[in-house]
């Protein structure tokens, strides 16, 4: 998520306090210096991290803090991981994979490429999943990797975590 | 002058005779024995006939002299055991380091099973009786993996260890990447470079790659392991279609290892890695990168099996010995 707001004097202070109070994670301030001098007062981005519905409660803090907020910039998805499956993908109901993963409401499929050399020997798959946080990420390659388990499938990870 | 006594006249045996006839390292073999047969001989053994024999298809000495005799009756200071790896009991090597242990000679090792299975017995027993038990070459071949992190990184915390342990699989998944190769073609392909057995399912299934993360958990990172606890997952299902995948991303497959103790985590698997990654090497290199407190992250590139160069790792450790305990050199 991504919040802009005048960087009025004290501002800034007064606007991280409330985002560490509901649980957010700061992940970047940025101080765009570049802005023209006639707007006087410049402005700050805040990109952070923040646990589902406590947006509400942030904006209320904030505006008692007498910090202006511009404008509210939301990215749903900020983790993105791509990992490749071998097996028999489809006989054993490819959409149901996916299913498995967009139905925790956290994380989702966002893509899926799939190669079929031929028929009865097993395909292989790239598939990306975003993920609001990195915890949830990590709970949908759980996920995966059970119903890979269930599934005969193999599932190759990256290296690196999201 | 240092004396040593060689159990095995493999490739790394046979590895370490060459280098000691080439090289001036003060170094002069007194025992030495291979499956058949055995030498002793306290004014030192020309291994230059012995290699000879061997090259011949004979046995390199005597057939009434045994490992046994050589290790127990042999006038030596350091066991050379240089024996193919016994991954489920670690016989008859673990015997034979244990009775030279046992008589007060320090012992170097390129054999996996004793070292995996137990050191820290083997390690309390060098302890008691005042000599060194060193390994260097059970790990990676020439990469000096081991004495980097014992004595250059000392003092530092290791958060993570990753990298390419199996030069086979290594081989095998590059073929596959390069030329579209199925696993089948690539696994033919370094047979018949020697790179990979027969049964090559020691290697394809990720079980020597995890004897190694075994070693390194155990006597490095002062956890208590078996191969029991590494996860695994080999590559004998990978298609050329998910290197495909991957390359259509700037990535490639390889074989990982990976240690977080922390976490807990031993786990040998096909990872999906950046072809950018210091890891992603060719052919039958090995690479290991390990994320420390205070120096950061470093990664060791080198080969990782091979007559002279895992010679080089025993060699190494020889003169470790050498350098610190043996009087009169």
């Amino acid at each position: 998520m991504k919040l802009e707001m005048r960087d009025q004097p004290g501002q800034l202070v007064a606007a991280l306090q409330p985002i560490s109070a509901v649980g957010g994670n700061i992940i970047a301030v940025i101080h765009q210096r570049e802005t023209p001098a006639a707007t006087k007062a410049l402005d700050v981005q805040i990109v952070l991290e923040l646990p589902e519905g406590r947006l509400a409660r942030l904006l209320e803090l904030l505006r008692e803090q007498g910090v202006n907020v511009v404008r509210i910039g939301e990215e749903r998805l900020l983790y993105e991981c791509t990992l490749i499956m071998i097996g028999h993908l489809m006989h054993t109901d490819l959409s149901d994979t996916v299913d498995r993963i967009d139905t925790t409401g956290s994380a989702e499929v966002t893509e899926l490429s799939l190669v079929m050399p031929a028929i009865s020997s097993p395909s292989s798959a790239r598939i990306t999943i975003r993920s609001t946080t990195r915890d949830e990420m990590k709970k949908a390659i759980r996920i995966l990797r059970s119903v890979a388990e269930q599934k005969d499938l193999l599932i190759i990870e990256p290296l690196e975590d999201a | 002058m240092m004396r040593i006594a060689i159990l095995g006249f493999g490739s790394v045996g046979r590895g370490i005779a060459r280098a000691i006839l080439a090289k001036n390292l003060d170094i002069t073999v007194t025992g030495l024995a291979d499956s058949r047969s055995g030498i002793i001989d306290p004014a030192g053994i020309d291994l230059l006939a012995a290699l000879d024999r061997k090259g011949n298809g004979d046995p390199c000495g005597n057939p009434g002299v045994s490992p046994a005799d050589v290790v127990a009756k042999a006038d030596y200071d350091v066991l050379v055991e240089v024996t193919p790896t016994n991954v489920d009991d670690g016989e008859p090597a673990l015997g034979h380091i244990r009775g030279a242990l046992r008589r007060g000679k320090h012992v170097v090792t390129s054999n996996k099973g004793p070292i995996a299975l137990a050191y820290p017995e083997l390690r309390d027993l060098a302890a008691a009786n005042g000599v060194f038990l060193k390994y260097e070459a059970t790990v990676c071949g020439a990469i000096p993996l081991i004495h980097a992190m014992q004595e250059g990184l000392a003092g530092n915390t290791l958060s993570r260890l990753y990298g390419v342990f199996n030069g086979t699989c290594n081989y095998i998944l590059t073929r596959m990447a390069e030329d579209a190769l199925t696993y089948e073609q690539a696994l033919a392909e370094a047979r018949e470079l020697g790179y990979a057995e027969a049964d090559p399912t020691y290697d394809v299934e990720g079980i020597d790659a995890a004897i190694k993360l075994v070693i390194l958990a155990n006597t490095i990172l002062d956890m208590q392991t078996t191969l029991d606890d590494v996860e695994r997952t080999g590559i004998t299902l990978l298609t050329p279609e998910a290197l495909r995948l991957a390359e259509d991303q700037d990535c490639t497959i390889r074989l990982i290892g990976e240690i977080v103790p922390e976490a807990g985590v031993l786990r040998v698997s096909p990872r999906i890695v950046s072809k950018t990654h210091p890891l992603v090497v060719e052919g039958t290199l090995n690479a290991v990168t390990v994320e420390t407190d205070l120096a950061g992250d470093l990664t060791f590139i080198g080969k990782g099996a091979g007559s002279m160069e895992t010679a080089s790792a025993v060699i190494g450790d020889l003169l470790y010995i050498h350098d610190r305990y043996v009087q009169g050199s």
